[in-house]
């Protein structure tokens, strides 16, 4: 074969991996299919592969090196994919760290490469996308790696904040923004390399630092976005189409993601970005003194049993205390019975998007109870016993009623219309964004404290015990 | 000297314009991307997220030219060895987003058909 076809060969292959990456991001689009997407994904990802190892530039003694890389990247990779659904989030920004380590040293990789080869490749718009690779993969690297440790809880999960953060961070992006800038004039300057990286580096711990545990789902969907964009810069640093197509569908996907968390939170990216800081200090004052009234788990289940239509509304809490099997029993009680149940899911409930749906597919409930925010709400008021588990920001109504709150405007589940309202929770301190939730107080709620997994399991022996008496 | 500068002047407009077809690849695959995006059901949001992640350690590819670069053009080793661990990172997002996203979408199930009444 000639070098010729060769290359001709590489970029048919490339071409059909792109088309099979498009194929398998659109059957995503619904769970029939989606199956498919991931075998599509595979295929592309194995002719991408066999293609850049056909390129002649790749050398043949190269090849056990490559194949030894790639066996201990299996090796790790195995178990991470074994993890509990529980620590979904943190291996996924864990592997947004891994994307973006990857783009910012082959970046840094191809600079030194060029300078040494003596700098004539080194083009403007080159070193222009070598730096925008190198940024946005450094920063996505010790971001992730900071998002993924605030949500393993090895690092405090509540914003970290000190005087005059905002200035450093811009001062540090800035510095990093001229290095690039320095060295695209003139690309010899290579003592700026390194200093470049190290902003980078740094940009990315101080970007996440400040950012809460509500706000991860947010900027997971953020870290996702610039990985596909190193992606994109690393296709115009090699002149690689599949690279800037499958970063750019990957970019994409990371944008729309955070747009959508973004406006379930009624929140702008900067706000969520760079609003951290002072978000926690508003406190209830107002819901101070008002009496809540409990019930036992037994109790609430018998209410349950009365009903007709019971809406479960999971969050946060749910997830921490890994109880979607049991919810899987309650829902089984309370359908054997007749009645119907639906779960609401809040597009920001969790630490990442999708994060409950995922649980409750684990816990084998059919998806097709599984609702989306809008379409609940409108059948709210018909709702006999709402539950809601671990959530609560999500279901406070001061996001409707209080326009001095700070989440005001956010969209919530309606839980406050439906006729009873039973809440789980530890106990009455307020939620993570730290305000209080009026919804606890109302005439018709019912708090059942506990222990989330504790509080189903006891609900759904109650029920089980009872069917065994009729 | 001033044809020099008119030479190395022109050399830049067509560096220039060897991007411009790339840059239109870029926008397009935005655009489609946006679109199928928009369209994944909110429930695979999660099963997205991990598929994207093994989408994007295509970036292998680079690593791959990169470690493969023939060492016979006297560059400094470590250049390769960058490269080498760039594919150890890919593929351990590769390995473990495709496998995790399958685990996760065999989960999603419909309600099984009615039994007896």
């Amino acid at each position: 074969m000639t070098a010729e076809t060769r290359d001709l060969l590489v970029q048919i292959l490339y071409l059909v991996a792109s088309v099979l990456f498009i194929f398998s991001l659109k059957w995503m689009n619904s769970p029939q299919s989606a199956r498919r997407g991931v075998m599509a994904g595979v295929w592309a990802m194995v002719l991408g592969v066999g293609g850049t190892l056909a390129n002649p530039a790749v050398a043949v003694s190269s090849l056990p090196w490559i194949a030894l890389a790639v066996m201990v990247g299996g090796l790790i990779g195995f178990p991470l994919s074994k993890v509990p659904l529980t620590a979904v989030p943190q291996r996924t920004a864990l592997s947004h760290a891994f994307g973006g380590l990857a783009a910012g040293l082959v970046g840094t990789a191809k600079y030194y490469l060029w300078l040494h080869e003596g700098g004539e490749m080194l083009t403007g718009f080159r070193v222009f996308a070598i730096s925008a690779e190198v940024i946005l993969g450094f920063l996505t690297f010790t971001g992730s790696l900071m998002a993924a440790g605030k949500l393993q809880e090895i690092l405090p999960g509540r914003p970290i904040t000190y005087r005059g953060q905002l200035v450093i961070n811009f001062l540090t992006l800035g510095g990093a923004i001229a290095c690039a800038v320095a060295l695209i004039i003139n690309p010899q300057l290579s003592f700026l390399f390194p200093v470049l990286i190290v902003l980078s580096l740094a940009f990315g711990v101080m970007l996440i630092v400040p950012i809460g545990g509500a706000d991860m789902p947010t900027v997971i969907a953020l870290l996702n976005s610039y990985a596909g964009l190193s992606a994109v810069a690393m296709g115009f640093v090699l002149d690689n189409r599949l690279l800037i197509i499958a970063g750019a569908l990957d970019g994409s996907s990371g944008l729309i993601l955070s747009i959508i968390m973004c406006k379930a939170m009624n929140r702008s990216f900067s706000n969520v970005l760079f609003g951290a800081f002072g978000s926690v200090q508003e406190s209830g004052v107002e819901g101070e003194g008002k009496a809540v009234k409990s019930a036992t788990p037994a109790e609430a289940a018998e209410m349950m049993e009365q009903a007709d239509t019971v809406v479960i509304v999971p969050g946060y809490g749910m997830a921490v205390a890994q109880a979607q099997h049991r919810v899987r029993e309650l829902y089984d009680q309370l359908t054997k019975r007749g009645i119907k149940v639906k779960f609401a899911i809040h597009p920001v409930a969790g630490r990442m998007p999708g994060h409950m749906n995922v649980l409750l597919a684990e816990a084998d409930i059919p998806y097709d109870d599984l609702v989306e925010m809008e379409e609940i709400n409108s059948d709210m008021a018909q709702v006999d016993v709402v539950l809601v588990l671990g959530a609560n920001d999500v279901v406070n109504p001061a996001a409707k009623n209080n326009p001095k709150s700070p989440i005001h405007g956010m969209p919530i589940i309606e839980a406050d219309r439906a006729r009873t309202v039973l809440a789980v929770k530890r106990s009455m301190k307020p939620g993570f964004a730290g305000i209080d939730n009026e919804l606890y107080t109302m005439d018709k709620t019912l708090m059942v404290f506990g222990d989330a997994k504790a509080v189903v399991g006891d609900m759904a022996k109650a029920l089980a015990g009872d069917s065994g008496g009729h | 000297m001033n044809l020099m500068l008119a030479a190395a002047a022109a050399a830049q407009t067509s560096a220039a314009n060897q991007y411009i077809p790339l840059i239109f690849v870029f926008v397009l695959a935005t655009f489609i991307g946006l679109d199928v995006i928009r369209n994944v059901s909110r429930l695979l949001h999660t099963p997205l997220m991990s598929l994207t992640n093994a989408i994007s350690a295509v970036v292998i590819v680079g690593a791959i030219l990169v470690a493969g670069h023939e060492v016979d053009g006297g560059q400094p080793l470590w250049i390769n060895i960058l490269g080498l661990v760039a594919i150890c990172a890919a593929t351990i997002n590769i390995v473990s987003g495709f496998l995790i996203t399958n685990r996760m979408l065999k989960m999603f199930k419909t309600r099984e058909p009615e039994k007896k009444p």
